[in-house]
C-alpha cells in the first residue's frame, strides 16, 4: 500500500494545494474543528470530526442562483453559473463520506441541481478512517464501517504513517497525483489498528441502536404515536439540528434587492422554524410538535421510503452534542423502538 | 489612511417632521449650502428611528448616518426625543465595540429655526465621513456600487 | 440535594398543591439532560436529574406551562430566578400559576469543557471532593471540578434567589464579579483590533437561532427576523453584513431586559461568546444611566423604557476610549 509517514504530512499538504485547492480540518480552539482553505504550516486537526459537517463544500449554506436586472419593462435574467475549480477535501470522516451519497440521491436525481453537480464533479474526497469513535457515534447503526471509510480515496493511520487506498477513478487520479510524494509502505500493523477500532465500536454505549422499528412502511403507527409530544415538548425549535447535520439538505430560494439588481439565493431552511415551507395558506405545520416530528418522520420514514430503505442519517453524532436541550434522533429512536 | 479626494459619501439623514426637517428647509430658503451627499428621510419623529433602520441604511450604500431631532425639551411628543437619546447612545456605543468607526454615525438636535445650523452640521458630518473613507466594515458586498 | 427535591415536589403533587413539576430529565449519557414536565412521583423517581451538570435554564418554558390548568412546580437557581421575575415583570408568566422553589445554583460543569481537554468518549461524569472523575471508553480520567466550570457560571453575578415560595437549601447574596472584564479588555482594544475581532466570531454563525430561541428574554410571538413583512427576515446570512446585523439587534432587542443568564453563549454550537454584547449593553446601563439589574425586581421601569432629562449625549460614545 502507498504510504507517506507522518512528519512528511505537511509536505504533502503543500504539494497538494500548489496544484488545487485543498480543505483540511483544523482546530479552532481545542474541542472545535472546522475544514478551511489550506495554508502552508497548518496542522491537522485531532478531533474526531469538525463541529459543522463537509456538506458545506457540495451544498453551501448560502449561495447566488441568478441575478434580475429591470430595464424599463424588460427583465434581464444573468445566468450567474460558472464551472467550479477542482478542489480536494482531506480528513472527511465516513459519517459525512455517506452523507454525500444521501445528498447525491436528493441533488442527483431527475431533475439535476446543476449548481450541486457542479462541485461534485470537482471535488475529491479523501476520507479518513477512524481510530478512536466517541460516545456520540453510531454510524455503525446504519450500515457504516468507519474503520473502511467510503469516499474517492481512503486515507489509514496507523500511528507512524498515513496509507492512501484510492476507490473510485477520481480517486486513482488523485493518488497518480501524488505518487511522487509516496513509496510503498508495510500495511500490516493497519489490520490490528482497525480491529481495535471496531472493537471499541461494539462496545459503544449506542452500538446496539436499531433501525428495525422504522422504514418506509412504518409510516401510520410511527405518525400516529403518542410519543411525539412528550419528545417535542422541550424542543426549543431552533436549527442547530439541522445546521449541522449532514444529511439535511431543505433550502429556501429568496430574492434580495440590491437597489439594482435582483439578486436570487437560496439558503439552508431547517424544518424547525415556524416558517419553514410556509405559502400562500400559511404554514403547513404549526405547532412545534408538528415540526420536530417531520425532522424525524423525514429520517426515518419519508427518506427510506422513497430512496430503497436508505435512511437519511449517518449517526455522525453531531446533534446529540450540539442541540441546547439535549433532545436528538437517538432519544427519538429509543423511545420510539418497537420493543 | 489614504484619502480618495473624489470620494463622495452617501449620506442618510433622518430628520423629525417638527424641527429638523424644518430647519433643512429654512437653510433651503435662507440659501445656505449644504452638500448634495446628504439623502434626507423625514419621519414623525426621532424616535420613530428604529436601530434596524439605521443598520439597514448602512447596507444599502450609506457611508455614514445622522439623525437629527427636536432639541431636548421640545419634542413635538412630548419625550420622544428623551427615548431617542438613551436608544441611540447604545446603539452607537454598540456599532463602536464592534469596530465601526464612531465617526459615521451621529445624532444632532436641529431646531425648526436652526437653518444654518442644519447646514453647518451637514457641512461637518460629510466633512468627517469623507476622510474616514467608503464603509467597508458595515457595508453589505451586494450592495456595493460597481 | 437532587434527593431532597424530588421528596419535596413528590409531596407538592401529593398535596394537590401543584399538578405538575417543571424540571430536568436525564439522558443517555451523564450530560445529555433535557428539561421536563413531570406529573407523577413515578416519573420523577426514574427520570428526574438535577446534578452539577444541570445547567439549562427552565424560566422560558413557564411562560406556556403558566398558562395551562393547574399551578406548576418551578425549580429555579438563583441565576434562574431573575429571569424568572423579568418575565413575571413583562406580564408573559403568569405568577400565581408557578409555585417556585429556589435550588443551590452552580458553579456547573460543562461538557464541552471537559471534551477541550481533549477527553473524548465520555461515559460519566462524577464529582469526588471538587475532583471530577471521568469514566470513558478509554479509560478514567481525572480533571479538577473548577477548570470544567461552565462558562456561564464562571463569572457569578448573585446567589440570591429573588423570588421564590420556598427554598431548598440556602439562600445567598448578591456576588461581586469581575463579568466586565472581557468587554472592558475589548473596549481598551483599537476599533480595527475590536472590528477584526468580532469579524472572526460572527463569521463562525450558522444562524441557527439558538441564541435567540432558548433566550428568557426573547419572547416574541413572532419575531422580527422570521417576519416576512419586516423586510429584513432571513433564514442565513447571505453577507457579513447580516452576521453583525442579527446579533447587534439579537443583543438590542433585549438590552435592559437580560439578565445576563448566559444561555445564549452556552447554547451556541460554535462557541461565538454572545453574551458579550448582551454585556456590554449591561455595562452601558449601568455606567450612564446607574446601575440596573433587570429581574431583580418587578416593579421598576427599565432603562430603555425610562428617561431623564439630563441623560448624556450619544457623542459621549465619541469621546471616550480607544478609537
Amino acid at each position: 500500500m502507498l504510504k507517506i509517514s507522518a512528519a512528511k504530512l505537511n509536505d504533502l499538504f503543500d504539494a497538494i494545494s500548489a496544484k488545487q485547492t485543498l480543505y483540511i480540518p483544523v482546530d479552532r480552539e481545542p474541542n472545535a474543528a472546522e475544514f478551511k482553505k489550506y495554508e502552508s504550516g497548518m496542522k491537522l486537526s485531532a478531533s474526531l470530526n469538525t463541529i459543522r459537517s463537509a456538506k458545506d463544500f457540495f451544498f453551501p449554506q448560502t449561495e447566488n442562483l441568478a441575478d434580475f436586472k429591470m430595464n424599463g419593462k424588460n427583465i434581464e435574467v444573468k445566468d450567474i453559473r460558472e464551472e467550479s475549480e477542482d478542489f480536494v477535501i482531506f480528513g472527511v470522516r465516513a459519517c459525512d463520506a455517506r452523507s454525500f451519497g444521501i445528498l447525491d440521491k436528493v441533488f442527483l436525481s431527475e431533475p439535476v441541481d446543476s449548481f450541486y453537480k457542479n462541485r461534485r464533479d470537482h471535488g475529491t474526497v479523501v476520507t479518513m478512517a477512524c481510530t478512536r469513535p466517541s460516545e456520540t457515534c453510531f454510524c455503525t447503526t446504519f450500515g457504516i464501517d468507519p474503520t473502511v471509510p467510503e469516499g474517492d480515496c481512503a486515507v489509514f493511520f496507523d500511528g507512524e504513517n498515513y496509507f492512501f487506498l484510492d476507490r473510485t477513478e477520481k480517486g486513482t487520479k488523485f493518488v497518480e497525483s501524488i505518487s511522487d510524494m509516496l513509496e510503498e509502505g508495510d500495511a500490516s500493523k493497519l489490520a490490528e489498528v482497525q480491529e481495535n477500532a471496531r472493537n471499541i465500536m461494539k462496545k459503544l454505549p449506542l452500538a446496539n441502536l436499531s433501525t428495525d422499528s422504522f422504514g418506509g412502511d412504518k409510516l401510520n403507527e410511527l405518525f400516529d404515536s403518542d410519543k411525539w409530544a412528550d419528545l417535542s415538548e422541550a424542543c426549543i425549535g431552533c436549527g442547530t439540528c439541522t445546521f449541522v447535520c449532514p444529511t439535511c439538505q431543505c433550502y429556501d430560494i429568496r430574492d434580495f434587492n440590491t437597489g439594482r439588481e435582483i439578486k436570487r439565493f437560496r439558503c439552508w431552511d431547517s424544518c424547525m422554524y415556524s416558517d419553514f415551507t410556509k405559502m400562500a395558506h400559511g404554514n403547513p405545520r404549526t405547532s412545534q410538535l408538528e415540526r420536530f416530528r417531520q425532522r424525524f418522520m423525514h429520517k426515518l420514514v419519508y427518506f427510506p421510503a422513497n430512496n430503497d430503505g436508505e435512511f437519511g442519517c449517518v449517526g455522525c453524532g453531531r446533534c446529540l452534542s450540539k442541540c441546547p436541550i439535549s433532545m436528538n434522533i437517538v432519544k427519538v429512536m429509543k423511545a420510539l423502538e418497537v420493543k | 489612511m489614504q484619502v480618495n479626494e473624489n470620494f463622495e459619501p452617501v449620506i442618510v439623514a433622518f430628520c423629525c417632521n417638527w424641527c429638523s426637517y424644518a430647519g433643512a428647509d429654512l437653510s433651503g430658503t435662507n440659501r445656505l449650502n449644504y452638500p448634495s451627499n446628504v439623502k434626507i428621510i423625514r419621519v414623525p419623529c426621532s424616535c420613530r428611528v428604529n436601530p434596524m433602520f439605521i443598520l439597514r441604511a448602512f447596507q444599502k450604500g450609506a457611508d455614514g448616518v445622522i439623525l437629527c431631532g427636536c432639541h431636548p425639551g421640545d419634542c413635538h411628543y412630548t419625550s420622544g426625543n428623551y427615548f431617542t437619546r438613551r436608544r441611540i447612545t447604545l446603539l452607537y456605543s454598540m456599532l463602536d465595540f464592534l469596530g465601526i468607526e464612531r465617526n459615521r454615525t451621529r445624532l444632532e438636535w436641529v431646531s425648526a429655526a436652526e437653518g444654518a445650523k442644519f447646514a453647518a452640521v451637514m457641512n461637518q458630518f460629510v466633512e468627517d465621513v469623507k476622510k474616514l473613507g467608503p464603509n467597508r466594515r458595515l457595508e453589505d458586498l451586494r450592495c456595493r456600487k460597481q | 440535594m437532587q434527593e431532597a427535591m424530588i421528596k419535596r415536589a413528590k409531596e407538592l403533587l401529593a398535596d394537590g398543591t401543584v399538578n405538575r413539576v417543571m424540571g430536568w430529565k436525564r439522558g443517555e449519557f451523564s450530560y445529555d439532560i433535557t428539561p421536563a414536565v413531570f406529573e407523577t412521583a413515578e416519573e420523577l423517581d426514574a427520570e428526574f436529574v438535577c446534578d452539577d451538570l444541570t445547567q439549562a435554564n427552565v424560566s422560558k418554558y413557564l411562560i406556556k406551562e403558566s398558562r395551562k390548568e393547574g399551578k406548576i412546580l418551578a425549580l429555579l437557581k438563583p441565576c434562574d430566578t431573575y429571569s424568572f421575575n423579568q418575565l413575571v415583570k413583562e406580564h408573559r408568566i403568569i405568577r400565581e400559576n408557578v409555585y417556585v422553589i429556589g435550588i443551590p445554583g452552580g458553579p456547573k460543569i460543562d461538557i464541552e469543557k471537559i471534551k477541550a481537554k481533549e477527553i473524548s468518549g465520555i461515559l460519566s461524569v462524577k464529582n469526588e471532593d471538587y475532583t471530577l472523575k471521568i469514566e470513558t471508553i478509554y479509560g478514567t480520567e481525572t480533571m479538577p471540578y473548577y477548570e470544567a466550570i461552565s462558562g456561564k457560571c464562571e463569572n457569578c453575578k448573585s446567589k440570591k434567589h429573588v423570588v421564590f415560595d420556598e427554598l431548598i437549601g440556602e439562600d445567598g447574596d448578591v456576588l461581586e464579579s469581575n463579568r466586565f472584564e472581557m468587554v472592558e479588555k475589548l473596549e481598551n482594544m483599537t476599533a480595527q483590533e475590536r472590528y477584526d475581532f468580532w469579524r472572526d466570531q460572527l463569521s463562525k454563525c450558522i444562524r441557527c437561532n439558538a441564541c435567540r430561541n432558548v433566550c428568557p428574554a426573547c419572547t416574541c410571538e413572532n419575531c422580527v427576523f422570521d417576519n416576512p413583512k419586516s423586510g429584513i427576515d432571513n433564514k442565513a446570512a447571505a453577507d457579513s453584513f447580516e452576521e453583525n446585523m442579527f446579533h447587534i439587534i439579537r443583543a438590542f432587542h433585549v438590552a435592559g431586559r437580560c439578565t445576563d443568564c448566559g444561555e445564549c453563549s452556552r447554547v451556541c454550537p460554535q462557541n461565538i461568546p454572545l453574551h458579550l454584547l448582551n454585556r456590554k449593553f449591561i455595562k452601558d446601563i449601568n455606567s450612564l444611566y446607574g446601575e440596573y439589574q433587570a429581574g431583580a425586581d418587578t416593579t421598576s421601569r427599565a432603562p430603555l423604557n425610562d428617561y431623564s432629562t439630563d441623560d448624556c449625549e450619544p457623542s459621549i460614545v465619541h469621546e471616550r476610549g480607544v478609537e
